[in-house]
């Protein structure tokens, strides 16, 4: 910490009163709330959006670091933070209002993903985003702008807010788009906070548009001898017209590369866009069940956490890179979206600190000379020794000033979740 | 006989520059015009001889956009080639505190793109290269001029096309549905250009070149891109666009069905969303409308139809013959009198005639009209059109209702003769009116057309000021100076009189007595 957050630190320290004049339950930080490695000073439980922009003002008048928290699973994502004073948990944010006949849905930040699905499913209907973190709350899928398998067909999440409301790091409650699936007015904002980290403001609700449940689905999958072949395969689902939702890749960390489509659609189409997926996959079998670890991250608990983007064609590229990255380590787990060029991949926790900052180094430099500077590795989430080695999550990021700018103009004295994002954002 | 198309203007006072301009104001606008024509011989040496025009009546072709209602003459005109020309000319204006206004191919509908006679118009129209087609990874990199349909002809060989289609996707540019976040009729299933764009190179405007994206998804970062789209050229000019494309569907069926009255039609459309089916396009004209297209085009349309819904499936083959059975079974239930059926180019093509000459058909029954865009919730579709109806026989403002049913995005046709002394505010008050039904129910002053200058006083309509305030530290964090198409898409004092909440501290330029607030 350096001397000046050490002193801001100092001088926040009597800001328990004003905390508590927000008149929203507040209590002392314990170590389950650690952010990062980082106890917050305070946690505050908010009833309602008013209680987080009461929180967000008082928090702001004395500078206190503001850290938003849904479910808490992926609070440790993004770069560590510079400070952590109060952690404003919005889980009791979860009215869910469905306008069923409308297909849209407004959903408070802290509704379980899980609790959502149950109650559009109950109406035949869906929020097509895939559940890649169990237990994750509406506001952290959107705050991480995490997409699974279906981003292929129905876009990535971001693509599916129709509006949002925040509040602001001084407390005022702003809005952005609407209840209507159709609209073009205003700034839509909610696309720059989908995927912020909680950087430039606290989401408070979220307005999706939704889709209907297919009636029937089907998941053809093949083996590929190598990433080659897979690309292979890959493209030439795509050139058919069977209209996939999602063609991924799973390559554990042993193993070969299977290549899973899966179709969605009316029950009477459904067979026969198979049999198309499959004669176009040798040696492909077809299931009604989504496969073993369909949308799942690959890895496990203390791995350092990639995510690699490319042009869709670069996949073999990418593929060959992530088997050569980690030399000690072997080839790494890789699974994620053939169709449109996003990947996941982790390096082991057993990883030394040094060796991954340097695995994810070159791993970066290559994937961008594979892909034309086309792509990006980014890491999502590391342990903190692998931080501390001097891990750089981001890599270059085009558009920094301009991100810099928005940042100081919507959160002037950087209380949101300090340091977590791009540049030190 | 006369055709006019005007919009709504009876929610905004109506703003007559010359006199709202305050006392004292013309000495600075004399300024500003010795400022500009200071900066033509620069802007030679950017944009060469021939992509500058400073000729009077040259210039005045610019005047306006679709709505010509607004109109003003640009101080100059710019025609750059280049990215780097597009940012040199930016970067010139913010360092002389000149505005500029970005413009495409002229064609939008809320007057986004209305020049400044004390501004530079950058006008995109000789950038207009297809750069790369790149099927592999169903991607095209294009210029902002290139037109929006020929980027489905130069995609069309490898079976792909580019999803987006604004009705004027003839002539309309890129880089102009990049700034109004452009959709079309197709855009119930297929989104809207915020949804197809992987890539941007951006000319800010303080005359940086800013690559964001390219042909992989999510770079690092704030979504820029998102953010972008849709801000109306307040944030700058794209220069360059790397665009998803779409596989050709096996299988496209347009469904014409035909009903006495429009509730019937509304029924049908609610029964296709509750059984689940997403439809490409769902199209709804009234009796009126009818008529209009029927003068115009002779679409032969259903004779003693109220109402016309078309529904356009597509996809795999299979999938789309399911669901235009159920289409034609639930629309039979709702009370259709008569269903057809097309899947070849030419048939479906004649269903659509009828629906896509509507706007112009109006001309044949009325002197002159003003096209509204709102939204409503779907399911408030039926009560609103009945309110519609209501304000029209209160009025005797005749309405022809178009719209795309499927996403409650309303498009009445308001009808009045400009030859009669009043009319056209009557007409005006009654198209104010549907846009205030529109807020009332849960929805949007605009569904597609933009803000531009046309509705950035119904803004606070919408939104508190607070989202206002909010919108507008986000604006100022491209545009500092405040010179990126000034006085659109936000409300200001000057257009709209004071409006509470919208920033009203001294303009950084004033500050630095670079520039005069007028």
């Amino acid at each position: 910490m350096s001397g000046e957050d050490q002193q801001a630190r100092v001088e926040a320290d009597g800001a328990v009163g004003a905390l508590a004049a927000s008149g929203v339950p507040v209590r002392p930080g314990a170590d389950r709330d650690a952010v990062g490695g980082v106890v917050p000073r305070w946690v505050a439980e908010p009833a309602d959006a008013d209680g987080c922009a009461a929180v967000a003002a008082a928090a702001a008048r004395d500078g206190l670091a503001l850290v938003p928290r849904g479910a808490g699973t992926k609070i440790g994502w993004g770069a560590p933070l510079r400070r952590c004073d109060v952690v404003l948990d919005v889980s009791a944010l979860n009215r869910v209002d469905h306008a069923a006949g409308d297909l849209v849905v407004e959903a408070g930040a802290g509704t379980p993903v899980e609790d959502l699905a149950d109650v559009l499913g109950a109406s035949g209907q869906r929020l097509p985003v895939d559940p890649v973190v169990p237990g994750s709350t509406v506001g952290g899928v959107v705050a991480t702008g995490l997409s699974g398998p279906g981003r292929m067909l129905y876009g990535p999440v971001r693509d599916l807010i129709l509006g949002m409301t925040v509040v602001r790091a001084d407390g005022v409650a702003a809005s952005s788009g609407g209840r209507v699936v159709k609209n073009v007015a205003g700034y839509d904002l909610g696309k720059l906070h989908a995927g912020a980290l909680g950087t430039l403001g606290i989401i408070t609700s979220v307005t999706f548009r939704l889709r209907p449940v297919p009636p029937a689905a089907h998941t053809v999958s093949a083996r590929a001898d190598d990433p080659a072949r897979a690309r292979e395969l890959v493209a030439s689902v795509q050139r058919s017209h069977t209209a996939p939702t999602a063609i991924e890749v799973d390559r554990p960390a042993a193993g070969a590369v299977t290549v899973h489509v899966l179709l969605e659609g009316p029950k009477d189409g459904i067979r026969a866009r198979a049999d198309e997926v499959s004669s176009l996959l040798p040696g492909s079998s077809v299931s009604e069940d989504l496969p073993e670890g369909w949308g799942e991250l690959p890895g496990g608990p203390g791995d350092t956490l990639l995510k690699l983007t490319s042009p869709p064609a670069r996949l073999p590229a990418v593929l060959d890179a992530l088997a050569e990255a980690a030399p000690d380590a072997g080839p790494l787990p890789v699974r994620g979206s053939a169709g449109s060029g996003v990947l996941f991949s982790a390096l082991p926790s057993a990883t030394d600190p040094v060796n991954a900052v340097r695995a994810v180094a070159s791993l970066r430099a290559r994937v961008e000379e594979a892909t034309g500077g086309h792509g990006s590795l980014t890491v999502l989430d590391a342990p903190r020794p692998v931080h501390d080695a001097g891990l750089d999550p981001w890599g270059t990021v085009p558009g920094l000033p301009l991100m810099r700018s928005i940042k100081k103009n919507l959160d002037p004295d950087g209380v949101l979740s300090p340091g977590r994002f791009a540049g030190g954002i | 006989m006369r055709e006019r198309a005007i919009r709504d203007r009876s929610d905004e006072s109506p703003h007559d520059r010359s006199t709202t301009d305050p006392a004292g104001a013309a000495h600075g606008r004399a300024d500003r015009a010795d400022r500009l024509s200071a900066l033509v011989p620069r802007l030679k040496r950017i944009c060469g001889g021939d992509g500058v025009i400073t000729d009077a009546s040259r210039r005045r072709t610019y005047e306006s956009d679709g709505l010509t209602y607004h109109a003003e003459v640009p101080g100059v005109v710019v025609l750059p080639t280049t990215a780097e020309q597009v940012a040199e000319v930016l970067g010139l204006c913010a360092a002389e505190g000149v505005p500029f206004v970005p413009r495409g191919a002229g064609t939008g509908l809320s007057a986004g793109a209305l020049p400044r006679t004390d501004g530079v118009l950058v006008t995109t129209s000789r950038m207009r290269r297809v750069i790369e087609v790149d099927p592999d990874n169903e991607c095209a990199v294009v210029q902002p001029g290139v037109a929006n349909l020929d980027i489905t002809r130069a995609a069309a060989p490898y079976g792909y096309y580019y999803a987006p289609d604004p009705s004027s996707q003839q002539v309309c540019s890129v880089g102009g549905n990049i700034a109004e976040n452009s959709g079309g009729a197709h855009c119930l299933k297929y989104g809207f250009t915020v949804n197809h764009v992987l890539g941007l190179q951006i000319a800010t405007p303080q005359g940086g070149l800013v690559r964001l994206g390219g042909k992989a998804p999510e770079a690092p970062g704030y979504d820029l891109i998102g953010a972008f789209i849709g801000s109306e050229g307040t944030l700058g000019i794209a220069t360059e666009a790397t665009v998803r494309l779409v596989r050709t569907p096996q299988k496209v069926t347009t469904l014409l069905a035909a009903f006495t009255g429009m509730d019937a039609g509304g029924e049908a459309v609610s029964s296709v969303v509750a059984e689940g089916v997403l439809p490409a396009a769902v199209e709804m004209m009234d009796a009126l409308s009818i008529e209009a297209a029927e003068a115009a085009v002779a679409c032969d349309y259903p004779e003693g139809a109220g109402a016309v819904l078309i529904v356009e499936l597509d996809g795999p083959a299979a999938d789309v013959d399911a669901d235009a059975a159920m289409v034609r079974r639930l629309c039979e239930r709702a009370g259709a009198f008569e269903i057809r059926e097309a899947s070849g180019a030419a048939e479906r093509a004649r269903i659509w005639k009828g629906r896509k000459s509507a706007f112009a058909a109006v001309g044949r029954i009325s002197p002159a009209y003003i096209v509204q865009d709102g939204v409503v919730p779907r399911t408030a579709l039926g009560e609103v059109l009945g309110d519609i109806a209501r304000l029209s026989a209160e009025s005797g403002i005749r309405v022809a209702n178009v719209f795309h049913a499927g996403d409650g995005n309303l498009h009445p046709l308001v009808l009045f003769d400009d030859a009669e002394p009043g009319a056209g505010e009557r007409a005006a008050e009654v198209s104010g009116a549907i846009l205030d039904l529109c807020i009332r129910h849960g929805g949007s002053i605009t569904g597609e057309h933009g803000v531009g200058v046309d509705k950035a006083c119904s803004m606070p309509r919408m939104f508190t000021p607070q989202d206002l305030e909010t919108m507008d530290l986000f604006r100022r964090a491209f545009d500092p100076a405040g010179v990126a198409n000034p006085e659109k898409l936000l409300p200001t004092p000057r257009l709209c009189g004071e409006v509470p909440g919208v920033r009203k501290d001294v303009h950084p330029l004033v500050a630095e007595g670079r520039a005069e607030q007028f």
